[in-house]
């Protein structure tokens, strides 16, 4: 069940990022819509579900794109293993520590796969602060209401839910 | 703390085989700027340091083995570099003692030719077989013509008679044998007497009339009278003077030649009158 969760909310990530894709914020870089269900997944589920998520979710994305297949993949394994491992050490339910560990994931995700294509000479980036900065801030934000929305929208149904027959 | 270590252990692992998996696959697709796999050069390279670190190791063994067998070697230079020198000492003394003996033939060369007669040189082979006489042993016999009764003389003076000669080898009386005898005369005073030998190494100069000139440091050289020792040769120095009671000086000569260190002879080949006589009687 928590894998077909898993898989759905990777999919549907992808998705969206797929038809949303190059959402920019006010030009800063597209948002990773993946990489926010993969932190997300991470921080609940703890790091081997974390790991297992971003590596195959990585893969997936990284086969869709026109990149080099395994960067984003490598990069997403060791973002969702180490948030999943900080998601065990620390209490992580509250908005702004989620948002902080979104802000972190981004840059942390950023700096593997943006080294690993400068380590490899394949590509430049020129002064990527200002763009990581501000994904990782769109992510945070993102993130953290899409986790809200997520974990606060099913038992608000659920109410609406058992709440019509009494105003029946 | 530590059981979260212990839950991160196993998915440690797990990362690390993706990471891996990861790795490996985008080393199969990317190529370095030679054109060569990315996969190839990591496997390479990775190869190339268990490689290196293998030979590093086998390297520092073998090394050491040599090492080991150079000391090895070293020291069994050295142990042939030390007899090499103990040869060379030994063939160093050798060649010193040539030397010393081609001097010595030198001089015997020189005796021979100052001598005037016709000799044949030998080397001492042995020495004194018991103490109580003074003989040694030459390496000349009759086969190289010396006789009973020749005269054996070296570049210092007088040595002795030939009292024995066989095929190849020859025994010589020295003149400090107790039984020898020589006629002398002091070469300065020209007053004569006979030399005998006293046992101790010293000679003693008898019937010199107690008138004649004799002095310490007195030459003492053969007289030939005795028909064996040639005329001239040096027999001694004169070391003590005494005037006795009798008629005849008792004088002390010590021998010229040193017995103790005597190599290199010359027999005087000339056979003594009296053994000519006996020789041409024996033809007759």
């Amino acid at each position: 069940m928590k894998f077909a969760k898993v898989a759905l909310g990777l999919i549907a990530a992808l998705a969206l990022q797929t038809t949303l894709g190059g959402l920019a914020i006010r030009g800063t870089a597209a948002l990773d819509l993946v990489l926010i269900v993969v932190v997300y997944v991470a921080l609940t589920s703890g790091p081997v579900v974390g790991l297992l998520a971003g590596s195959a979710a990585g893969l997936v994305q990284d086969a869709l794109s026109s990149g080099v297949l395994g960067m984003g993949g490598l990069a997403k394994t060791i973002v969702g293993f180490a948030v999943g491992v900080l998601g065990t050490q620390f209490i992580v339910t509250a908005p702004f520590p989620r948002f902080v560990v979104f802000v972190l994931a981004t840059v942390l995700h950023a700096a593997i796969f943006m080294g690993l294509y400068v380590l490899l000479g394949l590509r430049e980036f020129s002064e990527p602060y200002a763009a990581v900065l501000g994904q990782a801030v769109a992510n945070g934000l993102v993130g953290v209401v899409a986790a809200q929305l997520v974990e606060l929208l099913p038992g608000s149904l659920q109410r609406r839910r058992s709440g019509r027959p009494l105003k029946r | 703390m530590a059981t979260a270590s212990v839950n991160l252990r196993r998915p440690g692992y797990l990362l690390a085989v993706a990471i891996v998996l990861h790795v490996a696959l985008i080393s199969a697709q990317v190529t370095t700027s030679a054109g060569v796999p990315v996969l190839e050069v990591v496997t390479f390279g990775s190869f190339a340091e268990i490689q290196r670190i293998a030979m590093g190791a086998v390297g520092g063994v073998r090394d050491a083995w040599n090492g080991y067998l150079d000391l090895r070697g070293v020291r069994a230079q050295n142990e042939a570099l030390r007899r090499e020198i103990e040869a060379m000492q030994v063939r160093m003394q050798q060649e010193r003692a040539l030397a010393g003996q081609a001097e010595s033939f030198r001089q015997l060369l020189g005796l021979r030719e100052r001598a005037g007669v016709k000799t044949a040189a030998a080397e001492v082979i042995a020495g004194d077989a018991s103490p109580e006489f003074r003989t040694l042993t030459i390496d000349k016999g009759e086969s190289e013509g010396i006789a009973r009764d020749m005269a054996v003389i070296s570049p210092s003076g007088v040595v002795g008679r030939v009292i024995l000669a066989s095929g190849r080898a020859s025994k010589v009386q020295l003149l400090i044998d107790r039984n020898a005898a020589a006629g002398a005369v002091i070469e300065r005073s020209r007053a004569q007497g006979i030399v005998v030998g006293a046992g101790s190494g010293l000679l003693q100069m008898q019937y010199v009339p107690g008138t004649a000139d004799v002095v310490v440091g007195d030459t003492v050289v053969s007289s030939g009278i005795d028909t064996i020792y040639p005329k001239g040769f040096v027999i001694g120095t004169v070391e003590n003077v005494e005037r006795g009671g009798g008629t005849f000086h008792a004088i002390t000569v010590r021998p010229a030649v040193d017995f103790t260190r005597i190599e290199e002879v010359l027999v005087v080949l000339t056979p003594s009158p009296a053994r000519e006589a006996e020789a041409i009687e024996g033809r007759e």
